[in-house]
This record gives C-alpha cells, sequence and structure tokens, in this order.
C-alpha cells in the first residue's frame, strides 16, 4: 500500500511537470503542492492509520478491470471530436476567454490573469470552493476528533522530552528551515497578484511547515504552538472574511463580491478586494489542512494508546 | 567576458548532467539499498549544485539569480538531511546490508572481492 | 547546453521511476521517490530557462520543501507502522513490501 501511495506522489510530479510544460503555471503550482504534497501526506496517514496491507479480494477485479477500460476507451473516443490542439477556433477560445485575456489588465489591473479570473470573475466559484474545503475540515473534525484527557498533556510533554534526541539532526535542520517555509508561503500569498501563486498555495505551503514540525516534534508540541481551537477559529475566520468582503460590496451598492464598489476607484477596489478574498481563503486552506492532519494523528496515536502501547 | 561566462556554465551543465547520469546509473546498477544511496546522496547535492550554478552564470538578472540560490541553498540543507534520515530509519528497521561474507559464504573468495570492490 | 541537461535530467527521472516501481525494498521505492523530486526540481528551473519564463523558479522551490516534507513524512509514517507490527521482532525487515 505504502509504494501505491509513493507512485501517486510520483502521478503528482509527473502531472505537475506536464502543466509547467503546458505553460500552465498556476496550475502546476498548486498540483505540487497540493496533489504531490499534502494529499500523498494524508493518504499515508490513513494508511498509517488502517494498516498496510490490504484484505483478500472478496469481489472479481476482472469486472473492474473491464469498466476501467471501457470508460477509458470512451474517454479517448470522445476526444477525437474535441478539436486539435491549439486550434483558434475551439470553443474554449471563443465563449469568454478573449474578454478574459484582452480586458483583465483594464478592468482588474492584475499583472496575473489567474487570479483576476479566479478572484474576480469567477468569485462566486471561489467562494464555493473554500466553503467545501471549510465543510471538509468540519467533517473531519465531527468524525476523527478525540476527547483529548487534561492528563494527556503532561505525557505527551515527557514523549516529547524523550523523543528530543531521537532526531537530532533533522530536528535542526527543520529548525532552520521553518522560518524560511513561513516566510516563503507569505511571499506566495502576497505575490499571487503579480506571478504563479495566491491563497491556496500559501494556504498549503504554510500548513506543510506546521505539519513538518508536528512530525518531527510531536503532535503535543504542535498544539502547544497552534492550538486547536485558533486553528478553528481561523478556519471559520477565513470563510467569515471572504464573505463579508461580498457583503461589505452589497452594502455599498454593488453586487454580491463585486469588488468595484470597495474603494473609490475601481482599480483600487479591485486589488484591496482581491487581497483581502485571498487572505480569507488562505486563512482557510492553512488552518483545514492543519486540523485534518492533527486529528488523523491525533486518531492514531488515541487508537495507539487504546491497544495499550506507547508511542 | 561573455565568453567565458559561457563556457563556464556550460562546463558546469555539462559536469552537472554527467554526476546526474552516473547518478541515475547508479540507482539501478547498484547491488543494495545502501550503495543506492550513495549513488544517490552523492550526485543528487553536487549534480544539482553545478546544474543551478551554471544557471545562474547564463542569466543576469539579479532576482532570478537570488531565486536559484535558494533553491541551491535548500537543496543543500534538504537533501543531506533526508538522505541521513532515510538511512537511519533504514538501519533502525534492520535492513541488512549486502555483505558478500554473511549472505554466501560458500563463494570463491575471488567473486566476492570483485563484488565488495564494485559496491 | 540547457537542452542537454534537461535531457539528461528526463533520462535520470526515466531510471529513477523504473527503481521505484522495481525497488524490492520500501526504502528503495522512497530514495527513488527522493531523487525524483530532486530531479523534478532541476528539470523545471531547466525548463523555465527553455522556455524564457524564469517565473517557473518559483514552482521549482515549492517542488524542492514538498518533496523534503513528503519523505520526512514517508519515513515517520513507516516507523511508526513498523514500530507497531514488527516491533520487538528483531528479524531483518522483509524484503518485498
Amino acid at each position: 500500500m505504502f509504494a501505491v501511495v509513493m507512485l501517486a506522489g510520483i502521478y503528482g510530479l509527473v502531472c505537475a511537470s506536464f502543466f509547467v510544460a503546458m505553460d500552465a503555471v498556476d496550475v502546476a503550482f498548486t498540483e505540487a503542492s497540493i496533489g504531490a504534497g499534502i494529499s500523498t501526506l494524508l493518504m499515508l496517514t490513513t494508511v498509517a492509520m488502517t494498516g498496510r496491507t490490504d484484505h483478500e479480494a472478496t469481489h472479481k477485479p476482472l469486472m473492474a478491470f473491464v469498466a476501467v477500460i471501457v470508460t477509458g476507451g470512451l474517454l479517448i473516443y470522445g476526444t477525437f471530436d474535441m478539436p486539435y490542439f491549439g486550434s483558434a477556433d475551439a470553443p474554449v477560445h471563443q465563449h469568454v476567454g478573449p474578454h478574459y485575456i484582452y480586458d483583465s489588465i483594464q478592468e482588474i489591473g492584475v499583472p496575473n490573469m489567474v487570479t483576476s479570473v479566479l478572484a474576480s470573475y469567477r468569485g462566486f466559484d471561489t467562494f464555493g470552493e473554500v466553503t467545501v474545503i471549510f465543510t471538509a475540515g468540519i467533517g473531519v473534525l465531527a468524525l476523527l476528533s478525540v476527547a483529548r484527557r487534561p492528563e494527556d498533556d503532561a505525557v505527551m510533554e515527557a514523549i516529547n522530552d524523550s523523543m528530543h534526541e531521537k532526531h537530532l539532526i533533522l530536528r535542526i535542520v527543520i529548525k532552520t528551515m521553518i522560518p524560511f517555509i513561513v516566510l516563503y508561503a507569505f511571499y506566495v500569498q502576497f505575490h499571487g497578484d503579480y506571478g504563479p501563486g495566491g491563497g491556496f498555495q500559501a494556504g498549503v505551503i504554510f500548513a506543510a511547515g506546521i505539519i513538518l514540525y508536528a512530525m518531527l516534534f510531536g503532535l503535543g508540541a504542535a498544539r502547544r504552538v497552534i492550538t486547536q481551537p485558533v486553528v478553528q477559529m481561523l478556519s471559520a475566520l477565513g470563510v467569515l472574511v471572504y464573505g463579508s468582503v461580498g457583503l461589505v460590496s452589497m452594502l455599498n451598492g454593488g453586487s454580491f463580491l463585486d469588488y468595484n464598489v470597495l474603494a473609490a476607484d475601481p482599480i483600487a477596489g479591485q486589488h484591496l478586494g482581491i487581497l483581502l478574498i485571498e487572505l480569507g481563503v488562505g486563512l482557510t486552506v492553512a488552518s483545514v489542512m492543519i486540523i485534518i492532519f492533527y486529528s488523523f494523528v491525533g486518531r492514531s496515536q488515541f487508537q495507539k494508546a487504546n491497544k495499550g502501547e506507547l508511542l | 567576458m561573455d565568453t567565458v561566462l559561457t563556457l563556464l556554465s556550460s562546463f558546469c551543465l555539462l559536469f552537472g548532467s554527467f554526476l546526474c547520469l552516473s547518478g541515475g546509473v547508479g540507482i539501478l546498477r547498484f547491488p543494495d539499498f545502501y550503495t543506492r544511496m550513495h549513488a544517490v546522496g552523492v550526485t543528487d547535492t553536487l549534480a544539482a549544485a553545478m546544474i543551478l550554478i551554471g544557471l545562474m552564470l547564463q542569466n543576469p538578472d539579479l532576482l532570478v539569480i537570488i531565486k536559484l540560490m535558494m533553491i541551491l541553498l535548500m537543496t543543500l540543507f534538504i537533501s543531506p538531511a533526508a538522505s541521513h534520515a532515510l538511512g537511519q530509519a533504514a538501519v533502525l528497521n534492520k535492513l541488512q546490508p549486502l555483505i558478500n561474507m554473511n549472505i554466501n559464504p560458500l563463494e570463491e573468495d575471488t567473486s566476492a572481492g570483485d563484488k565488495s570492490s564494485k559496491s | 547546453m540547457i537542452i542537454a541537461a534537461t535531457l539528461a535530467v528526463l533520462v535520470v527521472m526515466i531510471l529513477a521511476i523504473i527503481r521505484a516501481v522495481v525497488g524490492p525494498s520500501l526504502y528503495d521505492r522512497i530514495l527513488a521517490v527522493n531523487m525524483f523530486g530532486t530531479k523534478t526540481v532541476l528539470l523545471i528551473a531547466l525548463l523555465g530557462f527553455v522556455m524564457g519564463r524564469p517565473e517557473f523558479l518559483d514552482i521549482a522551490m515549492v517542488y524542492a520543501l514538498i518533496n523534503f516534507v513528503s519523505v520526512i513524512g514517508v519515513l515517520r509514517l513507516s516507523d511508526a507502522f513498523n514500530a507497531k507490527h514488527n516491533g520487538p521482532v528483531a528479524e531483518p525487515a522483509k524484503r518485498d513490501s
């Protein structure tokens, strides 16, 4: 099972290289951080929780294989109807694409076109995505959260201290790295208007820094740095910031998530709106990732403690 | 000046690609995990450094050079740490290195010496 | 020159994938994935120069980070796993995974 997860990680890397080769920088960025990084980690945690070997197959694998072959064949057959790669009269290039490409600089004033499409033209879709992520966090909390006994903390402390000698080199290297990781996350967050990046990627990078800390210094130590209530508050706060930007623009006389009315100058309003909602997205993504990781690891530690084994 | 830079950068790039390739051959051909780790560890750092330095010499833009240097520093920090963690985990989980006299005591001395000198 | 280096990195990536698929023990696979990741960083940096878009370097940096995080994660989790199941048994780790 570990091998399967690792090959999935390689698949993510290959996918992202493919996006790079196709010149889709933002997509490659997202695929790199989410597809290859965080989802591999979460799958691994799941595997570590449920066990590494799967049970004897009770169903017939042949049926599933045939279904996969038939679906793949149909999909390939479907591509014959698609226009050729790079042809100018494809439907994609006829609809709203030219408008986004030619007018977004004047209307939004943000050099990175992907950011303006994501955050301004399609702001409502992105709001939906953030809400989905938030809901996922709530679901994980509801299913997997473990009621912690107060004396657990002291035990955690002792375990952490005992582990301090164990990964000495890694700990020192990671202590040096974490400030740069967080700094880089902020760079990606606030530079998203100009280069590739934005709230989703920055949130994932920030969460990766915290997860790295949690993996090497123990869950208890990480929970003392960023406590569970704070993370939960932050994940809700991100959605709240996003939604309230929309509400403020409604109160100022525009429609929902219409940033033109946020400031006197429409361009400045767009900048402000995009900055704020990217901040909301980043907050929600980072804290939901941290919540999911905390819950997964906390749950597996809880299982081990119930089996009467120490960490 | 320009030609010197170009020559230097081509030399760095070529040397880096040669090291890359030798590491790739090493990861395929070496007999057990620890020797493979040796191949990867040696080439990962030096090959990456060489290629990145070669790229640095090609570009006059300061921001690009700084970014490349960040990548280089990160690689130099991360790659040995990851190798260390990997090797430590393998030792702790009792993955046996391939030592010829333990595994094949019946083989002749010549082949054993041959193999150990290769690894 | 850059294109030659790109090709070399691509070839090495293919070799690493072969080792990741074949690799007898779990650690061989992790090693191959780690190598694949560092080579992807190089590939993206080189591709950025080939295509004349240096902002690809941001992605390369993310890769370097993410690769490290996932390698450490794999090691920590596999450690925890092995301690749980074959902890006290002092036998060599199985070669098949």
